[in-house]
């Protein structure tokens, strides 16, 4: 398989701080990577690196073979993101955001886009709403139509489903199994709900203080600390860090 | 009580333009009004017309007002919306997102400003199209300016994020008394006339007095206001790559709405 996101050795600072102290991975065709850790361990940070609205300090990411630093443009066009700290622009109808997009990201027929994604994501019946009266398990589906509407090879979801009621939630995920599997697209995610990662993804990061502690499946995580689940690991490796700090 | 006066104190304080916000606009409001009410008091007698000058003094601020405001209002309505990160993750060229807005800005700005137009001819029987086809390069000089005052802002609210919002909106206000915009140069202490001098405002604003009372063009006023456009427009847009690049770095765009 081969590797659609190659991070080597990337670091940020800002002054003094590090953020990202060298981390490396890779995330292959048709994979789902979890990115864990405790807020402030350099998720956010990983991420906007790999958008290039960070620059690192140094080090150097590649998406689809080609390298960021000279490639933006290009790699924006097959990467998409999806966050709830981000939104839509409320006022526009949600047929009107899709639109707009479509046309920043260049597709070609956006009508079917729109119709194909409206059908998946089941939100045909909001197209004519305003987007800043849906509520919250509308809007992920509106924003999750959005980052797919140039039909990214690379997806980069940070906690895709915060504050969604359990059913939406599963929709969600299920979704994006789905997807992922039918266009062999790249996932990384990064989320504090273990049993989303657990479900989703095929190997893990646990990041703490800007670096890499621990990676493997889900279930070797579990079984290497012999804890129940990847949330007893996940607390583990953040407390006994901490223990030794 | 305490507590809330805290909460507003702190946010001011961590702020330098939130303080800079305080400090400056009774300053700016109290050194216009006093210039204009100086010039009046001294020259009654200068202008034969002067609701026609005035007004259409007025009508060109306002043009170079909606052109710069309209411009950051693109800008800052992405940040209230949150969809900042969202527009700087699509696969465009700053120069593009600069286009565009320029474009948008104009639309905006000209939609403001045929009322005002047609509004003042029946009102007060005056009709700015009176400076003739030196309008079109008055207003175009002001276009120029205005674009290059947003996309200054811009480059701030980039660097610095949105705290940086309140100049938005005051950047006008505190080059309008130096930009001679109701009263001549000569109203200007001698210091203000040198920063004055090298601001475009006061070449387009004394030409339009100009061909409203002296019934002719000075060609010199409507160049020198081009030139310093092109200098300032050129400047605007380094900044605004730097500003950019500045941004990757300290990780405003990711960070912009919070």
């Amino acid at each position: 398989m081969k590797n659609l996101i190659e991070v080597k050795n990337i670091k940020k600072n800002y002054g003094k701080k590090e953020a990202v102290k060298g981390i490396s991975f890779n995330v292959q065709e048709n994979e789902i990577l979890g990115l864990l850790g405790p807020n402030g361990s350099g998720k956010t940070t990983t991420i906007g690196m790999l958008l290039g609205l960070l620059k690192p300090t140094s080090g150097q990411i590649f998406i689809n073979d080609l390298k960021l630093e000279d490639n933006r443009i290009k790699i924006l066009e097959i990467i998409n993101f999806i966050s709830p700290y981000i939104e839509l622009p409320k006022k526009l109808t949600v047929k009107q955001n899709l639109y707009v997009y479509s046309k920043l990201y260049k597709v070609q027929n956006i009508k079917e886009r729109i119709e194909y994604l409206s059908e998946k994501l089941r939100i045909a019946e909001l197209l004519d709403s305003i987007t800043g009266e849906l509520s919250s398990g509308q809007k992920n589906r509106v924003s999750l139509a959005k980052a797919l509407i140039n039909e990214p090879r690379v997806l980069l979801l940070d906690e895709p489903t915060a504050s969604l009621d359990p059913e939406v939630g599963d929709f969600v995920r299920t979704f994006l199994e789905e997807y992922k599997k039918e266009k062999k697209i790249s996932i990384l995610l990064a989320s504090h709900n273990m049993n989303e990662v657990t479900r989703l993804c095929k190997s893990v990061l646990m990041m703490k203080n800007g670096e890499i502690i621990d990676k493997g499946k889900p279930q070797d995580l579990i079984d290497k600390h012999g804890r129940n689940n990847l949330e007893e690991v996940f607390l583990k490796l953040s407390r006994s860090k901490n223990e030794l700090n | 009580m305490y507590g809330l006066f805290l909460r507003h104190f702190y946010l001011i304080t961590r702020s330098f333009p939130r303080v800079l916000d305080l400090v400056y606009w009774p300053t700016i409001q109290i050194t216009l009004w006093g210039f204009i009410s100086n010039f009046f008091a001294t020259h009654t007698t200068y202008y034969n017309n002067a609701v026609g000058v005035i007004l259409t003094c007025a009508i060109l601020y306002d043009f170079l007002f909606r052109t710069s405001i309209g411009f950051n209002m693109l800008f800052l309505e992405e940040i209230w919306s949150r969809n900042f990160t969202n527009l700087f993750i699509a696969p465009m060229k700053i120069g593009e997102i600069l286009i565009s807005l320029v474009i948008t800005a104009l639309i905006r700005s000209l939609i403001g400003l045929v009322p005002a137009i047609l509004l003042t001819s029946p009102l007060f029987g005056i009709s700015i199209l009176d400076l003739g086809i030196f309008l079109f390069f008055l207003f175009l000089s002001l276009y120029i300016f205005g674009i290059t005052l947003g996309i200054l802002v811009s480059s701030g609210l980039l660097r610095f994020g949105p705290s940086f919002e309140n100049i938005a909106w005051s950047t006008m206000f505190l080059l309008a008394p130096f930009g001679c915009i109701y009263y001549p140069i000569d109203t200007l202490p001698e210091i203000f006339q040198k920063i004055a001098y090298a601001l475009p405002l006061v070449y387009i604003f004394e030409e339009a007095r100009n061909i409203l009372i002296n019934q002719n063009v000075n060609i010199e006023n409507v160049y020198y206001a081009f030139v310093l456009n092109a200098v300032y427009f050129t400047i605007s847009i380094i900044l605004f790559y730097y500003s950019f690049n500045a941004a990757k770095k300290k990780g405003t765009l990711i960070n912009m709405g919070e």
